[in-house]
């Protein structure tokens, strides 16, 4: 006598979905699948629509990364005109995206991951929010909060306004930074670097009691994909892309984001609206790849600024060639954060910021163009196709998160078969399963260009199909 | 001419013979919304924004294109002609696409702030969500649909201070629609002369200079006034 399984919502990640797993005959979990139940059809409404007006479309898929969609969309733009944006105009959209990387990885781990590491897992789910690790920690929570403050700072300092700036357009940028913007924002930076210093080491203290997570938390081989400079740096905006194995091995390197089709697929499955890309010369199976934070530092082999290299080799380390566990996401993008401020403190000395013209004049020189960068949960393409006057004929938006699907469906069920025996399965560890799931920080909205806060819904499927129990929080 | 004594919304104002009562309060400094209106080009009353109640009259009748009166009586800003006000501009949203957010002229619209200073929180109306076409043939401006009202400025301004005649109204009701020459993509009329006189006179984000991006078209409608005044009066006076 089975009953059926549902979690709704599940909590604290951005958008709208739900897990069916699949028990066998003994019970146990033999598959598991996540399931993104909203559909927004972006690609389609887009198609019509001058090119010069993207950035500011498309930015709106998201209220989390807007910026994101906004430089992607911004140099498929160039690439439509064939122009090579200004120098400080590049330096400017590098900056922003640095202050969108902080203010995105800051939330993910203090809003949305901390009250389960922090908390515990057993903790009442209704303590467990950012209002609970409030009361439980004030000043790590105030400084979180101020750390995300500090991105969004340096958004609005730079685009104009926090969320949803308008500010970078094809063939560059639209203002330039003010003195005494820089010079606030680099007031700013040592309260930064001290806030992400102590989470650092927080996290490694967590580290040291989450081994079993960080075993059973999204722990295989697949291959990861990220950004990198000529020399193999870490790259976020304008890089190359690398693909590396579980074993560290670079499988391709310095791919052009331009020609994304030639080593990247994409299948559907009709149990979500989430697609599911894979990297095309291994197939559906074998190419499953991971982006974000994991990917980024597993295949660049340095980050460029001197204290996140050396947290990057205590990252290195925790792996064999590649780091496999989704757990060390968070550690990652912590990491990430430290590497953004480190850059932005060099970035804003830079007196090329300010310097000469922002934006370059040309029309359509080019029918298709596709802008990529590195959002904060993963690499961003955005492909136009256009007419000759400039209007979109196709649009075809390929989303961090998306990318990162086939591995969430595998860690969903790695962490399932690892907690759930039979049809009883106590709230923590529902709670567990959603935060394979947050180890991603998926933005379900980008993903499915969606609308909505993510209720999550658990299914558990008996062996012959049928729906065993349902489980739902909210 | 002589002057004219008139009452407007309880002030006593005086105004020469000959002027409409649009004119004569934006004078008094009393302001009544309007879309179609338009320094320098003749009205046609087709907003009806602004609409207003004069005394001894049960109809209610449209500012710009009544003339002041001897002793007449006139209310600008009454709860029927704010109920009334409010009920054009909700249809007007809901007539096409208008997408604020994403417009190129957000923040510098005269439809957006006449629906602010209305306090239009919402529309009561269906939205009809037509398909329009966006023109961007032209070298230099687009033309989207969507986002037009029909209040012909760039029709007048084309043919009476440009002189070209290049932009017409086509078809009847909720089909009518601003052309180029008969109905040609704006990029293949021979009679356009790229002035830009019609994109300045825009109200909307409906006409705009190709390549601007949301919030960045900003229409320079007073400078239509001053080429008008400098070419009928002889005075070149800037624009404040």
């Amino acid at each position: 006598m089975f009953n059926r399984i549902v979690i709704d919502p599940v909590t604290r990640i951005e958008g709208h979905a739900k897990i069916s797993l699949y028990l066998d005959e003994a019970g146990q979990v033999a598959d598991a699948e996540f399931h993104v139940v909203e559909f927004r059809g972006f690609e389609k409404f887009c198609e019509g629509r001058p090119y010069s007006e993207m950035p500011g479309i498309t930015q709106r898929i998201c209220g989390i990364c807007p910026v994101s969609h906004l430089l992607a969309s911004a140099r498929a733009g160039d690439a439509l005109m064939a122009v090579q944006i200004p120098p400080a105009a590049e330096k400017l959209r590098r900056v922003i995206n640095l202050g969108q990387i902080v203010q995105s990885h800051a939330l993910s781990f203090f809003h949305l991951s901390a009250p389960d590491l922090l908390l515990g897992w057993d903790s009442p789910p209704a303590q467990r929010n950012v209002f609970g690790l409030m009361k439980s920690n004030i000043d790590l929570t105030r400084a979180g909060i101020r750390l995300r403050q500090f991105g969004q700072e340096v958004i609005q300092t730079v685009g104009g306004q926090k969320i949803h700036p308008a500010w970078a357009v094809p063939g560059g940028v639209r203002s330039a930074l003010c003195a005494e913007g820089r010079r606030k924002l680099l007031a700013w930076l040592p309260e930064a670097f001290a806030t992400t210093s102590s989470v650092l080491d927080l996290f490694k203290k967590i580290l040291e009691s989450h081994q079993e997570e960080v075993q059973t938390f999204g722990n295989f081989p697949s291959l990861f994909m990220g950004m990198v400079t000529a020399d193999g740096s870490w790259e976020h905006h304008g890089g190359k892309l690398r693909f590396t194995d579980s074993l560290g091995a670079t499988v391709a390197d310095q791919l052009d984001p331009q020609c994304y089709l030639e080593f990247l697929g994409e299948s559907v499955q009709t149990s979500s609206y989430l697609k599911s890309p894979y990297y095309l010369p291994l197939g559906l199976t074998a190419g499953m790849y991971r982006v974000g934070p994991l990917a980024r530092l597993n295949v660049c082999n340095r980050m460029g600024v001197p204290r996140a290299d050396a947290e990057l080799i205590r990252f290195k380390q925790m792996g064999r060639g590649a780091v496999t566990s989704s757990f060390l996401y968070h550690y990652a993008r912590l990491i990430e954060i430290l590497a953004c401020l480190e850059w932005l403190e060099r970035s804003l000395e830079d007196p090329g910021l300010v310097d000469g013209d922002l934006r370059a004049d040309a029309g359509i020189n080019s029918l298709r163009g596709v802008g990529a960068g590195e959002a904060p949960r993963g690499t961003l393409f955005h492909d136009y196709t256009v007419d000759r006057n400039g209007l979109l004929q196709k649009v075809n938006l390929l989303v961090a998160t998306g990318q990162n699907n086939l591995a969430m469906n595998q860690t969903v069920a790695q962490i399932a078969r690892h907690y759930v025996h039979g049809r009883e399965v106590p709230e923590p560890m529902l709670n567990r399963i959603e935060h394979g799931i947050r180890c991603y920080d998926p933005c379900l909205s980008c993903s499915t260009h969606a609308v909505g806060q993510m209720p999550l819904h658990l299914r558990l499927i008996g062996p012959g199909g049928e729906l065993l129990r349902e489980l739902t929080r909210g | 001419m002589g002057a004219k004594t008139l009452m407007i919304d309880g002030r006593q104002i005086s105004a020469a013979e000959g002027v409409s009562v649009l004119a004569a309060a934006g004078e008094a400094g009393i302001k009544i919304p309007t879309l179609c209106h338009l320094d320098g080009v003749y009205d046609p009353g087709a907003c009806r924004l602004c609409l207003v109640e004069i005394g001894g009259f049960t109809k209610l009748v449209p500012a710009c294109t009544t003339h002041v009166a001897e002793g007449m009586e006139v209310l600008t800003n009454t709860g029927r002609l704010r109920q009334y006000r409010l009920m054009i501009l909700e249809l007007l949203f809901a007539e096409r696409n208008h997408v604020c957010a994403t417009c190129v002229s957000n923040g510098h619209c005269e439809l957006q702030t006449l629906a602010c200073e209305s306090g239009m929180d919402h529309v009561r109306y269906e939205y009809r969500f037509p398909h329009w076409d966006i023109d961007i043939t032209h070298e230099r401006f687009g033309m989207d649909h969507n986002r037009c009202v029909l209040c012909t400025r760039c029709v007048r301004v084309c043919w009476h201070v440009e002189g070209a005649g290049t932009k017409n109204v086509a078809g009847r009701g909720r089909h009518s629609r601003i052309i180029t020459d008969l109905n040609l993509p704006w990029g293949e009329s021979d009679s356009c002369t790229s002035c830009g006189k019609c994109v300045q006179a825009c109200p909307t984000g409906a006409l705009f200079e190709k390549g601007a991006t949301a919030g960045e078209m900003e229409h320079d409608r007073a400078r239509l006034g001053f080429i008008v005044n400098a070419r009928e009066k002889q005075q070149w006076i800037p624009p404040e």
